[in-house]
Parts: C-alpha cells; structure tokens; sequence
C-alpha cells in the first residue's frame, strides 16, 4: 500500500480548455459537482482507500520567525501570480496505477453543460517509513 | 432486568455525581477523574452480564478501588504519606453542589477554551477521550495531552466554592456550535449538560442559554437538505421542526424573562424565538427581531450582532435600509459580503448581488457555506442570462 495526495489548486495549476467559472453555471450543474465529489469520497471509504480530505480557505499569509522577542514577520495575502491551493484528498492505495486512476475519476467531475471539467490535479507520493525488511 | 447493552446516558448523569463523591472523600481532582473514567469502562465491560441494582453505588465502589490501587501503588513507589490509603466513612451524602463545582473547575478561567471543553466532556459529560477526540476530529493522543495538561493547570484550584457561571456557558455555548461530526452529537450533549446546569443552580442566564440551545436544535432537521446541503431559513420546510423542544424552548425563555434580569443569551434566544413562532418566513415578527439586537448590541460589543441586526433591518424597514446599516459596519467581517449580496439581490440588483454572492463564496469559512453561496451566484446569473 502507498499514500498519495491528491492536491487542488485555486491557482497555479493549468487551466484546462474551456474552463467556466463555477458561478457561470446553471444551480443544478453546481448540484451535480458536489454530489459528484461526495460520491467519489464516500466511494473510498467503501473500498477502504480513503485516508483524509480538507479544503483550504483561499485567503493565506507567508510567515517567518522575526527574531528574539520580536512579533512574527509576515506577508500576504499572496498575489494573484501564487500558486494556491484549494485542498487536498489523501489515498491509500494498491498501485501508482490506482492512484492514477481515481485522480483522473476526480477530474472527471462534471462542470457546465455537465460535460468533465478535466481539472488538473497534482499527485503526489507520500514519503513512508523505511521498510523493515532491508536487504 | 436483562438488557444487552448498557444505558450510557445513565452512566453519563452519574459521572460527575461519582466522581464528586470522590472529591469530597478527599482524592485530588485529576487522580479521582482516572479513576471514574476506567469504572466507566469497566461498567461498559461488566453491566450487559451483571447489570447493577445501584448504578451509582456499584461506580463509587470501583472508581474509589481504583482511586485507592492507583494511590497505592503511587505511595509505594514514593513513600508518600499515606493519607488517602484508609477508606473514609460514609461521611454526609453529597449535594448537588458538588458536581455543580465540577462544572465550574472544567470551566476554571486559566483553562483555554479547548480544553475547558475538552475537560467537561470528559470530567462532567463521562465521554472517554476516543470519543472527545473524535468528535473534534483530532488524534485521541493529541485529546488525551490536552485533557491531562487541563487537569494539571487546575490541580490547584481549590473546589470549595463555585465561580463564575459566565464561564460555564461560554464553554457549554462552544460545545453546542460544534454541532454535529462523528458518532457523538455534541449539540444534544451541550444541551443535556445546560439542563443539568439549570436544574442545579437559579439563573436566568442558564436558562436562557438552555432556551438557546433547545429552538436552535428544534430547527435542525430543517437546516440539511438530503445531500447535506445548507438550507437558509427563509426556505426551511417549519414542519420539520420539532414543536415540543420549541414549546419547551420557549417555555424555559418566558420563566427566565419574568425573573428581569435579562442577559447575552436569553436575547438570542428570544430572536430564536420569533423565527420559531413565525408559521411561514414572511409572517416573521422582524420588527420585534430588529429590537432584541437592539437589546442584544447593549449588552455586548459583539459585532456580529450588528452585522445580524443590519440584516434584520434590511426585512424590516426594506433593502436600502438594511444596506445602510451594513455601510456602517466593518466590511472584512465574516458573512458582510454574503449579507450585502443577500440585500441587493432583494433590492432588485441582481448583477451586482450575483458578484457579490461569488465574492462571498470566495470568502466563506466553511465548505457548506461556500458551496451555498455559489449556487446563490449560479442561480442569479442564470436568470440573467435567461432573462436577456
């Protein structure tokens, strides 16, 4: 078994062809979306391969230790140029293949007209522990 | 009586009664509170085969024995004094007093508000930690630090005397907005615990609280849609809301009302109230909501009181007006856009209200929120592709 992370960008990811916001669409395309994205996780819990899923608010801050008895230094909010993540669904999974597999199923979601946004999505191996058995 | 599994809201009544017997016969605080949770488990293990005549009996005699093994062994290994090693007499029968201050000692003010909650689920709810930890969504390790760094910051509180009943209700207030997540609904347990509170102490702020929580729950089968969308309350289907805990609700408000001692929560609860009475969302009282946030503001400096105020005027006196008292507020509050798109939209401004309701998804702090905010802007610009 392996974990990977599946990430979803507000921003920085590539905008797949025909991208309609998500306000330009008809309530019940957004309906389906969202019913699309429960099935799917509530889908892993089924199978067993579902570890954790968050969604991040899009508003964030860059912040750095500013020195003895000093307040933190920070900056933000980013500028529209950052890459900016959305959130993320983690996966326990049999084989990269698998992992392949479902992030393109999540990708699938339908959007405007019903039609799959193709949203990329970034996959991301997760480190684990070294094995036991080493040689 | 046979009965196969056990009674656990029993068992959670008599937590802090037993665990106050304890106190009283002198174990300290945190060691008494191990000592009631593992009879707690032991009881799960043991009743469905030799279910107890005296339940609270029975959890005194094993928490005190495991008080006593657990103090023992401690003495043995420090040669400590051996105070607590002889079993007391039964002594006099403790109040309700007791437990009452156990509420006040989780509740203590050097406790941040995490664990004060953390701690009463445990100390006067009987949840175990797994449970807690659970229901806040973090690692029963990390649940389990945080209530023994809570019992370790209130070791030396003194339980003698009760505090400040505020504080109590700020953290039963918390447990209730956490709602619902898990297997342990944390908004019947808030409301079990505020009873509890009421029936032991006389103040209408506890009441008042009590009455709180009761109109909201009343209106929660209202709140979800089947997919588990957000149902705003204007289009909630009111008879799905449960009428007896609204009766009730309003019941324990109008007892607390009379006493003229008014306080933060029973205004709420009177706002929650009206919306209760009202048979449809266009028979709503909102010239009298107007006035319990006016009542509401005096008492607090909350500002999203008067954030919720400008809304109600904007149903009172109209859109414009509710826009006014909106422009008056600070603009980066949560939910101020969400409230102006709602306002234009009423007003007529479907284009700008559809920006806005975007904005605000934008902005929403939870999934839910975002999720019915967007459809509001889908909604509003479909209509207006429609319409031209």
């Amino acid at each position: 078994m392996a974990k990977y992370l599946m990430l979803k960008h507000y921003r920085g990811a590539p905008v797949p062809e025909g991208f309609v916001p998500m306000e330009r669409w008809t309530p019940a395309e957004v309906d389906a979306h969202i019913r699309y994205m429960r099935d799917f996780a509530a889908k892993l819990e089924r199978t067993g391969e579902f570890v954790d899923a968050q969604g991040l608010a899009p508003e964030g801050t860059w912040v750095q230790y500013g020195g003895e008895g000093k307040p933190p230094v920070t900056d933000g909010p980013f500028a529209e140029t950052k890459d900016l993540i959305a959130g993320w669904m983690i996966i326990d999974v049999d084989s990269r293949e698998r992992a392949l597999e479902l992030a393109a199923e999540l990708s699938a979601a339908p959007g405007a007209g019903g039609v799959p946004i193709r949203e990329w999505l970034e996959l991301r191996p997760v480190m684990s522990e070294p094995p036991t058995v080493t040689e | 009586m046979a009965s196969s599994a056990v009674d656990e809201s029993l068992l959670r009544v008599l937590t802090p009664e037993v665990l106050a017997v304890l106190v009283r016969r002198g174990a300290d605080f945190a060691a008494a509170e191990d000592a009631v949770q593992e009879a707690l488990l032991e009881a799960v293990r043991r009743w469905p085969d030799e279910p107890p005549r005296d339940p609270k009996g029975w959890l005194v005699t094993v928490a005190w024995r495991r008080f006593l093994d657990a103090a023992r062994a401690d003495s043995a290994r420090r040669r400590r004094e051996d105070a607590v090693e002889e079993e007391p007499g039964p002594g006099p029968v403790p109040d309700t007093d007791d437990s009452l201050r156990l509420y006040f000692l989780c509740a203590h003010p050097s406790l941040t508000p995490s664990s004060a909650v953390a701690l009463t689920l445990r100390a006067v709810g009987g949840l175990t930690t797994r449970q807690i930890a659970a229901a806040y969504l973090v690692p029963e390790a990390t649940m389990a630090q945080r209530i023994s760094r809570a019992k370790r910051t209130v070791a030396g509180v003194r339980l003698d005397r009760p505090g400040d009943v505020a504080t109590v209700l700020r953290v039963l207030y918390l447990v209730f907005n956490e709602g619902y997540s898990g297997d342990v609904d944390l908004a019947a347990e808030a409301i079990r615990l505020t009873r509890q509170l009421a029936a032991r102490t006389d103040h209408p702020e506890v009441s008042g609280l009590l009455a709180l929580m009761l109109l909201h729950h009343a209106r929660r089968a209202g709140r979800t849609a089947p997919d588990g969308s957000l149902v705003p309350l204007a289009e909630q289907d009111r008879t799905r809301w449960d009428t007896a805990a609204i009766a009730e609700g309003v019941a324990v408000l109008q007892a607390a009302l009379a006493r003229d001692r008014l306080g933060e929560y029973q205004a709420q609860a009177a706002i929650a109230a009206l919306h209760a009475d009202a048979p449809t969302a266009a028979e709503t009282d909102w010239v009298q909501i107007v006035e319990w946030y006016d009542e509401l503001a005096a008492l607090t400096d909350n500002p999203v009181v008067r954030l919720n105020r400008a809304v109600a005027v904007g149903e009172a006196d109209g859109p414009r007006a509710g826009l006014a008292a909106l422009a008056a507020l600070d603009g980066t509050l949560p939910r101020h856009t969400a409230a102006r798109a709602y306002l234009h939209e009423r007003a007529g401004e479907l284009p700008a209200a559809a920006g806005l309701y975007a904005r605000a998804a934008r902005e929403a702090g939870t999934a839910a929120e975002r999720e019915h905010l967007i459809r509001q802007a889908a909604r509003l610009n479909t209509l207006l592709r429609e319409g031209g």
